[in-house]
């Protein structure tokens, strides 16, 4: 991949580079740079403290709604009629808005349009444990994000904003995670912001977390604003950081520190 | 820390008191506009104030003030954890002077508009999206600002 890489800036630098793709060099999970013990915790599902959310999410799954429907009258007994490679191409473009919709959104849109259920709101312990139980149906597949065609410029704009400066601190996303992933920030080693693994169990928050979620955090540790999670711009920040993720297998639920 | 601030915040929910009411925060200081020169040096001590070595080093330990340690290794043994982002900055007044050192502190991204280092003496007019708490402040105050000038030019 570094070699690659160098071939390619020897071949035209940055043109040749936004031509082929938003994204450039190796990624690697923030599994990479866990401790051994936490690397145990997360692969032995008695021990993954996210595994909670997952058995959460398959009751909810099975749970008849108001429309004396669940979701598994659709999408079979414990998601056995969901395509685990779909799941991994989240966010996708929604056929109705034409704009990017991440698996969460999905599934809350669902919740009520075919169940008839009160709205679940973004990032709720409910919304949370659905969405990690859908997509640990495909842990093990290799995340594919379409960048190209209608999604391209949806990427573009996402990438605006994991680059765009903000709060007191005055930092962007890439700043930290492109540009000094794997380097210690005091005693913390910087990941490359990989969502992986998301929804996550975080050991600091003893609890399973969502991506935007973990963003918000981020912003506050640069003292911003935290944003409005289920919003078009964490949609769209989404999608480009699942996106940079691409090739990674997806490790739902993750436990991170 | 973390246990006592909850419980600090629980027995204020308890009394129905605003959570306003704790904040704590010094009074907003007038920003003092600095000016540099071409080849990037600030040489005017900020609001004319003088440095105190002593506290610029308490500063740039402390991960709520300057937090140096975060991205820089410095010669501050009894702190364990030193970053390795930004570079080492033993010795540092024998490589920079007085002026580029405070440019540095005060906003690199003057001089590297891809720095991640944060500004500590920007106009707080041209930051975004900042938490309300911050709304108005610089990072460290002028006075702070110079105390960690006044530490690094002992970095010899």
């Amino acid at each position: 991949m570094k070699l690659k890489t160098a071939m390619l800036m020897g071949a035209g630098l940055s043109v040749a580079l936004s031509c082929t793709s938003a994204f450039s060099g190796e990624v690697f999970s923030g599994y990479t740079l866990l401790k051994q013990e936490t690397r145990e915790m997360q692969d032995d599902d008695f021990m993954n403290l996210g595994m909670e959310a997952v058995t959460k999410g398959a009751k909810l799954f099975s749970t008849k709604g108001k429309n004396e429907k669940s979701c598994a009258t659709c999408h079979g007994e414990g998601g056995k009629k969901l395509d685990p490679k779909r799941i991994a191409q989240y966010p996708v473009l929604d056929a109705k808005t034409q704009r990017p919709i991440t698996l969460q959104q999905r599934i809350i849109n669902e919740w009520t349009e075919q169940l008839g259920n009160a709205p679940l709101k973004y990032e709720s312990g409910d919304a949370l444990a659905l969405e990690t139980f859908v997509r640990n149906l495909a842990r093990g597949q290799v995340v594919n994000v379409q960048t190209d065609g209608a999604m391209a410029p949806f990427i573009e704009q996402g990438k605006k904003l994991f680059e765009a400066r903000s709060g007191h601190l005055n930092m962007a996303c890439n700043l930290c995670h492109d540009h000094h992933p794997g380097q210690k920030l005091r005693a913390q080693t910087l990941s490359q912001g990989q969502t992986n693994g998301f929804p996550t169990y975080r050991l600091a928050n003893s609890k399973v977390i969502g991506t935007q979620t973990r963003i918000n955090q981020c912003f506050k540790s640069v003292r911003a604003e935290k944003q409005p999670v289920g919003s078009e711009a964490f949609a769209l920040l989404e999608l480009y950081m699942n996106a940079h993720g691409n090739g990674l297998k997806i490790e739902t639920p993750a436990v991170r520190f | 820390m973390m246990l006592k601030k909850s419980l600090v915040l629980t027995a204020v929910a308890c009394l129905g008191l605003p959570m306003v009411s704790m904040a704590e925060e010094p009074p907003i200081e007038a920003y003092k506009a600095w000016t540099a020169t071409k080849d990037h040096t600030i040489w005017a001590p900020l609001g004319g104030l003088k440095g105190d070595p002593a506290k610029g080093r308490k500063l740039a330990i402390a991960s709520a003030k300057g937090n140096c340690l975060a991205c820089h290794e410095l010669p501050i043994p009894e702190e364990g954890f030193h970053g390795e982002v930004g570079p080492n900055l033993s010795g540092l007044a024998s490589r920079y002077t007085e002026g580029e050192i405070r440019m540095r502190i005060v906003d690199i991204q003057v001089l590297n508009p891809a720095s991640l280092m944060p500004p500590m003496y920007k106009n707080p007019a041209e930051l975004k999206n900042v938490a309300k708490k911050y709304v108005g402040r610089t990072i460290l105050t002028a006075q702070e600002v110079e105390d960690v000038v006044a530490y690094l030019m002992t970095l010899k």
